[in-house]
């Protein structure tokens, strides 16, 4: 089993959501970062989402821009990317990683050799925002050989009649995009989410995650509640945006109330 | 795609997936594919529509002014001693150029999608002046995303949008200009998928957007290859245009890509020369990738990030290509040449002193390449430039690169 579906399944055993951190993989720098994800795996995080940073993130807002332009000032590359889940992987064998990002660096990288060098760096799912199923057919081949999950993207504007097309190519887990918009802006109202959620529910058996928008403990628990999984990203990155010598500090404090939050959701 | 060769001829694309060959496609968020899809069906509805063409027609006749004139000048053939030299002058189109024309095409189409909404992205800001002003003619709020190293280089054409009632919002991310611009647009458009609507300025985006604006573009194209006809009673051996995105080239290009005798000639800006690293050609100094929606050629760096475009001309200065020019260029129908910005500052004045012609920066590239190479060509040799801008809104960068206050 990968270890996505195990740490599903356990999750389901447990009967609670899985808190799914994202950050830019090496914001602020390399070690800060991989020193942020020992400190998120500490405080309670059950599946990381680490980004690929890319100049144009269509899909983000101003804090994980930001977030993806200080990985890049520092000198980040899908390859340090790479070594960075490597490094983390050496230590931690079961958390599952999954890398979000845009296509460009993936198709400059050689999408057989990146599904290859991903899956022996540990990555267990990849998460390519612009590459809708349509034109996802290069990548693919090369990430099902390499035996990493494609975890699909659904949006509000994602109708059922082209929900079955979109899940169809989806594995490991869904992931609802809770509002019509970019990261970091606007949050869902839960009667939006348990709708969504329900409707995805009918069409599919995989674990669903829900993101966007969700930035404070009590959020993140009314989705655990709702689905299987709560992505923060934006809330995290404004963190280490903000750094200080307290940085570290504070992103593992916000990471424990919004774990806490998840884990205490259904009961 | 090489030409299809059952029919012979590179005017079929793109394939029903938004494909030219390798490039193009629909390389877009899951929120907006729904969207992108439901503007794809409406344009396939109008395209076939006469009476969506008709009133294309009437307000391009009694608003834009067209046809626009082909004009042989002649001052500028007889200086530079070779080729027969016509300008069409679309810097003559209302707004003072050509992307009035595609404009014109997105707000009817988006009038009959029942959106109330415009949003666009601008970098010389004369695509922002086009969408305001159909924006105001056709009574729609308008939203305009310019980077804010572009507001600062073109002041006349942001007071211009303010004066036409559309709302400039400066955008800071990156690198502040056409492409962040195009960035911000898109970032609007996800949040605002109900209402919206999201005229591209330039035949690059997800499908079906470069094939769209190409089909606005091409009164440009189709007006010429008449025109020269009556004109000189046959083809034109050589047409030119400047390449930003491509949307003035392709209007020029499409309607002569199978006639097998015309050469096509597209000309981007070479900044401060392609071996500087500082220019905007994407075609002759890029790699294919993905970007906005599209794949195609982009300035990049080996890691796949998107690097910087250079032009003195804010509409050349950006880092993709539309994905037809990528595939002309593979399959060697197009040729792609380019010009400095040294080059292009020669040829606007030039162009001024001889022929009464303020051209914008923009078609000042083709102009450059026009200077370089009609020379040597016979006397006989006919060429088409594409006279896509006029040069109100350069003078004073032009002024300023010249050294002169004004
Ligand atoms: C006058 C003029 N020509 C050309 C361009 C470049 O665009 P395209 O290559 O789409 O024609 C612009 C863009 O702003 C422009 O204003």
């Amino acid at each position: 089993m990968s270890r996505i579906a195990a740490r599903f399944e356990a999750l389901r055993k447990a009967d609670r959501a899985a808190f799914m951190p994202f950050v830019s993989g090496g914001d602020p720098d390399f070690d800060t970062s991989l020193a942020i994800l020992r400190g998120l795996a500490k405080a309670g995080a059950d599946l990381f989402e680490i980004g690929i940073s890319f100049t144009d993130p269509m899909a983000d807002g101003p804090t994980v821009q930001a977030g993806g332009a200080r990985a890049l000032a520092a000198g980040m590359t899908t390859k340090r990317v790479l070594d960075l889940v490597r490094a983390f992987r050496s230590e931690d064998d079961e958390m599952p990683i999954v890398l979000m990002g845009y296509f460009n660096p993936i198709y400059r990288y050689g999408a057989e050799r990146f599904a290859v060098d991903a899956k022996a760096a540990g990555v267990d799912g990849l998460i390519t925002v612009d590459l809708p199923p349509e034109e996802e057919d290069e990548l693919r081949g090369p990430v099902e050989r390499a035996g990493l999950d494609i975890v699909r993207l659904v949006a509000p504007t994602t109708d059922e009649e082209r929900l079955p097309f979109v899940l169809e190519r989806a594995s490991g887990f869904v992931y609802y995009v809770s509002i019509a918009g970019i990261t970091g802006t606007r949050s869902p109202t839960m009667a939006d989410v348990q709708f969504a959620v329900d409707r995805l529910r009918r069409f599919t058996d995989l674990p669903v995650a829900v993101g966007f928008g969700i930035n404070t403990a009590e959020q993140a628990s009314a989705v655990a509640r709702i689905a299987d999984g709560a992505v923060v990203g934006s809330a995290l990155v404004r963190e280490i945006g903000a750094g200080g010598p307290d940085m570290l500090d504070r992103v593992n404090g916000l990471a424990r109330e919004l774990a806490g939050g998840v884990a205490g959701a259904r009961t | 795609m090489s030409p299809d060769t059952a029919a012979n001829s590179y005017r079929l694309g793109p394939d029903e997936r938004g494909h030219f060959g390798l490039y193009g496609g629909r390389y877009v968020a899951e929120t907006l594919m729904p969207l992108i899809r439901e503007v794809g069906a409406a344009y396939e509805e109008a395209k076939n529509d006469p009476a969506f063409h008709e009133e294309m027609g009437r307000f391009h006749k009694h608003y834009t002014g067209r046809p626009s004139p082909l004009y042989f000048a002649e001052r500028l053939t007889a200086h530079l001693g070779g080729a027969k030299i016509y300008f069409k002058r679309d810097e003559l189109n209302h707004t003072g150029s050509h992307k009035i024309n595609n404009c014109l095409g997105q707000i009817l189409l988006a009038r009959r999608m029942g959106k109330t909404r415009i949003i666009a992205e601008t970098g010389a800001g004369q695509h922002g002046v086009a969408a305001a002003t159909v924006c105001a003619r056709f009574d729609l709020p308008c939203t305009v995303y310019m980077g804010s190293v572009d507001i600062d280089r073109q002041a006349p054409n942001v007071f211009r949008m303010r004066l036409l009632g559309a709302e400039v919002r400066a955008v800071e991310s990156g690198s502040r200009t056409l492409k962040d611009a195009l960035n911000e647009a898109l970032r609007d458009w996800v949040a605002n998928v109900h209402d919206t609507f999201y005229i591209i300025g330039t035949a690059a985006g997800p499908a079906p957007y470069p094939e769209m604006v190409r089909d606005f573009q091409c009164v440009i194209g189709d007006e010429a290859r008449s025109q020269i006809a009556e004109a000189e009673g046959r083809l034109p051996d050589t047409v030119v245009a400047c390449i930003g995105g491509g949307s003035n080239a392709i209007g020029l290009f499409h309607p002569f890509l199978d006639d097998p005798d015309v050469r096509i000639v597209g000309v981007e800006a070479a900044g401060h020369g392609l071996e500087s690293g500082e220019h905007a050609a994407s075609l002759t100094g890029g790699s294919p990738g993905v970007l906005h929606g599209n794949r195609t050629y982009l300035l990049q760096n080996d890691d796949g990030q998107i690097t910087d475009a250079h032009s003195i001309s804010a509409g050349l200065d950006y880092p993709g290509i539309g994905p037809e020019h990528a595939w002309l260029k593979d399959a060697g129908r197009a040729e792609y040449m380019s010009a400095t910005d040294a080059e292009a500052l020669e040829a606007f004045q030039l162009c001024a002193r001889l022929e009464g012609i303020i051209p914008a920066l923009e078609p000042a590239h083709a102009l450059a390449w026009v200077i370089r190479t009609a020379p040597d060509l016979p006397r006989d040799h006919i060429l088409v430039m594409n006279m896509c801008g006029r040069g109100d809104k350069d003078v004073f960068s032009v002024g300023e690169a010249l050294g002169i206050e004004l």
